[in-house]
């Protein structure tokens, strides 16, 4: 039992991480490309490494944060109009081949000592330390010093029974469930009575778990929980901007356009305009993603390679591509289950305790391999993904 | 309805089979990694106490004896060391911060100089050389390259063009293999995938395990090599891809399958094979000199080699009933299949073809660049898609010409720029040519958008 508990304890603490949320946000805006729009958009990573750079170099040559996040959305902007205008015109594959390439461009001359000039800004593969640039965030956190665990107590308070854990942990996944139901429309409610519902039970289940698993951190350092309180807040700043666009004309021309281009031009519609304000805007989801991602730990460019990209695109599809829900979802369990995978793996698999048959390298490669056949399982078997609707996934590009 | 729940039942059994078989393939692959012992020095770093900056003057072969190094400390005192017999020197610091080494040019044998650090953050002031950031605790391994003197870095600007030219044919030749089979892929079926690259790897995993680990002959090795892979590309099409297809998959749910395959496939690399350079021969070329070019005997064979599968390959396409009805699917499936053209059965056979040419591929990379990692095909799989598209999507000739094109902008960029910049080069030429011709070099202009 206690194996598990620090299991659940681990993959808690990856819930809360202030990099799952910067992933999250680089997801809202994949999802307004992808799912919404259907650009087939493979260098997210790059929006998240120059927006990265560009609020991290903007600080280290001492300019005020605000600046710096200009800074970061400026870049972001200017590359995705570079990228747009030559692409966006052709087939969909062009997009795709295009921003991969220019994703692994922007990462080859980040990590180049080749030019001493651009070496002392970028820092070569080794980046920028975060403590570089990191401070006048930290410093505007009024949370103070010390430690906080989340709620004024927790199960350990109560009792130590597992079975109250075991009754808890039912609980939750029975809430989640009844949400999941709600929100497909299956119980009948609709409205602001769904939208009610929805938000207590998601209060609920979120006081439960952190019930069930206490998380324990200082209140502003690095990973503290000023990091974590303001990632999770542009998460769901985002998460409102999204819901505003979608359901506004201009997200209905957005899904016109992912559907069928030639019926939308017939209508009057600026298509490549329609397309090239969903690329800036997506793009810029994933600048502020990567500020977030890059805040606590350090700019690295190999960091935020192709890889990230492949992970958003799990995360996406795994939460439900072209849902508003969807990206927060996915992100969650796609962080979250790794490292469960990667805990459960060195608990069970990579101990003398039970079995061991890897050494501590292979548990997180075992997960990523785990990762990347339940990518194929899930485009296979449920494209929708959790949350998604299967009739809007049915566009090709 | 039952018709599509049947098939869909027998698309979960293959995929399920067909993961079950990759799972069972990859341990043979699981092979012990011998790990080089740390080498002796004279400083061992303890936690808070000190800091060890050591390493040898000159070569390990080669060591040079009697140099004065010159270690200047961060509050601008010098400490010296004589180089013993076997070049080394080892300094304990005992103070975190920024170190200069450098060497006395007078102790060092006539007619040779410290060569500087390639990389400007390395550069110290006077010929020295930084270690940055010294902390307590750490070894730190400060590399000084002695060279002669009268070395002249800038050997004509031919001589290098003429050798760089050859190593990008070399390279082209490489990518050909591969990228025909991608693009006839892409062709014949509308899939971008993803998961070639990952083949390349394969072939040279395969290799490193037949020839390197069971000590297969070189040949036999190779041949056997090709086989299998193309096994696998005519395996995956089996349980998968045909499935797929027949199910109404869409291209990009089936281009994200690819991205998943590709990620399992890296990650089992370094699960089962490790996650460092495996060499497929151990013995070093021989290497001749031709005028200026100086080239191994086994670049010279898998340039050859890939020559001459490419006129195979190329010939096929060109003159056989096979090749002609590939080349018609590729062009209009609906039309070749109209026409009576099994195409199932040519996509089967591109398949297994491109898997056995990306193997190939990849085990003649291996045996050129002296090994072969978990991420090399990685590295190559920008550079693969660079060549289809600037050559045309869905032509082989095109992905032919196109991974010329590449292989030569790859080699000859570093004469022009830095040469970790070669890679973006390459890639910035694909996207400036799709500006101006989207089509690609070979493709047929068509209206888009």
């Amino acid at each position: 039992m206690d194996d598990i508990q620090g299991i659940l304890q681990a993959m808690m603490r990856v819930a809360v991480d202030p990099t799952t949320a910067a992933v999250a946000i680089a997801v809202i805006g994949l999802n307004i490309h992808f799912g919404y729009t259907g650009l087939l958009n493979i260098g997210q990573s790059a929006f998240m490494l120059l927006g990265a750079y560009g609020f991290a170099i903007s600080i280290t040559q001492g300019w005020p944060l605000l600046i710096a996040i200009l800074v970061g959305l400026l870049i972001a902007f200017v590359f995705a109009l570079v990228l747009g205008v030559p692409t966006l015109k052709l087939r969909g594959d062009y997009l795709a081949i295009v921003t991969i390439s220019a994703a692994e461009i922007v990462r080859y001359v980040g990590r180049s000592v080749g030019y001493e000039r651009l070496f002392n800004l970028t820092g070569g593969a080794q980046g920028i330390p975060g403590s570089d640039y990191r401070d006048p965030f930290t410093n505007l956190s009024f949370f103070g010093n010390g430690n906080t665990t989340l709620l004024p107590f927790n199960y350990l308070d109560v009792t130590e029974s597992p079975i109250l854990r075991i009754a808890g942990w039912a609980i939750v996944v029975g809430l989640i469930w009844t949400a999941v139901r709600i929100g497909r429309g299956k119980m009948g409610m609709d409205g602001i009575a769904r939208s009610v519902v929805l938000s207590v039970l998601g209060l609920v289940t979120v006081l439960l778990v952190f019930f069930l698993t206490p998380v324990n951190q200082r209140n502003t350092g690095v990973n503290g929980w000023w990091f974590t309180v303001v990632a999770w807040l542009i998460v769901a700043i985002g998460l409102l901007l999204v819901l505003g666009l979608t359901r506004s004309p201009w997200g209905r021309a957005l899904k016109g356009v992912r559907e069928d281009e030639d019926a939308m031009r017939s209508l009057g519609k600026n298509v490549f305009a329609i397309k090239m304000q969903a690329l800036v805007i997506g793009g810029l989801f994933g600048a502020i993603g990567g500020m977030m991602y890059v805040l606590p730990g350090s700019v690295q460019p190999d960091a935020l390679g192709r890889n990230i990209t492949f992970f958003c695109y799990t995360a996406l599809l795994l939460g439900g591509a072209a849902t508003i829900w969807g990206p927060v979802l996915g992100s969650l369990i796609f962080f979250v289950g790794r490292i469960g995978i990667i805990a459960i793996a060195n608990t069970y698999l990579s101990s003398d305790k039970y079995l061991n048959i890897m050494n501590g390298q292979q548990t997180a490669q075992f997960a990523f391999i785990v990762v990347g056949v339940s990518l194929m399982l899930l485009v296979i078997f449920r494209p929708q993904g959790i949350l998604g609707d299967k009739r809007e996934l049915r566009f090709n590009v | 309805m039952s018709r599509t729940s049947v098939l869909e039942r027998g698309v979960t059994a293959r995929v399920i089979a067909f993961l079950g078989l990759f799972m069972l393939v990859a341990p043979l692959l699981l092979l012990v990694s011998g790990r080089s012992a740390d080498a002796v020095t004279l400083c061992l770093p303890q936690k808070d106490q000190n800091a060890c900056i050591a390493g040898t003057m000159g070569s390990r072969a080669d060591p040079i004896e009697g140099v004065d190094v010159i270690l200047t400390k961060p509050d601008g005192s010098t400490e010296t060391q004589t180089t013993e017999k076997d070049g080394k020197f080892a300094f304990s610091v005992t103070e975190a911060g920024d170190y200069l080494v450098g060497v006395d040019a007078d102790t060092l044998p006539d007619g040779s100089e410290l060569r500087p650090p390639v990389e400007a953050n390395l550069r110290g002031p006077d010929g020295t050389i930084k270690v940055s950031g010294v902390q307590l605790g750490q070894s730190y391994g400060p590399v000084l390259t002695v060279r002669a003197a009268d070395f002249d870095d800038s050997s004509s600007k031919w001589d290098e063009f003429l050798q760089s030219s050859v190593n990008g044919i070399r390279l082209g030749l490489l990518l050909a293999l591969a990228s025909i089979g991608l693009s006839l892929i892409y062709g014949t079926t509308g899939l971008s995938n993803f998961a070639h690259a990952e083949q390349v790897t394969l072939g040279g995993m395969v290799a490193y395990g037949l020839i390197n680990v069971l000590g297969m002959g070189l040949w036999i090795g190779g041949v056997l090599v090709v086989i299998i892979c193309a096994f696998t590309g005519w395996f995956q099409d089996r349980v998968m891809w045909q499935p797929l297809r027949r199910r109404g998959l869409g291209l990009t749910q089936m281009m994200i399958v690819t991205i998943g395959l590709s990620l399992a496939m890296q990650y089992s690399f370094q699960f089962f094979v490790g996650a460092d350079t495996k060499r497929v021969v151990v013995a070093s070329p021989t290497v001749r000199e031709f005028g200026p070019i100086v080239i191994t005997d086994r670049s010279l064979a898998a340039m050859a080699i890939s020559a001459i599968v490419l006129v195979i390959v190329g010939f096929a396409l060109l003159r056989t009933r096979i090749g002609r009805a590939t080349r018609a699917v590729s062009d209009n499936p609906a039309l070749a299949q109209a026409s009576g053209i099994d195409t199932d059965k040519v996509i089967r056979l591109v398949w297994t073809v491109a898997m056995g040419l990306a193997g190939l591929s990849g085990m003649l990379y291996a045996l050129v660049v002296n090994g072969i990692k978990w991420d090399t095909g990685l590295q190559i799989l920008l550079l693969l898609f660079a060549a289809v598209t600037l050559g045309g999507l869905g032509t082989a000739f095109g992905a032919l010409l196109g991974s010329l094109v590449i292989g030569l902008v790859v080699e000859l960029s570093p004469l022009v720029i830095p040469g970790d910049f070669k890679y973006a080069a390459a890639l910035l030429i694909l996207i400036l040519l799709l500006l101006v011709r989207p089509q690609g070099l070979l493709g047929r202009a068509q209206r888009v958008g």
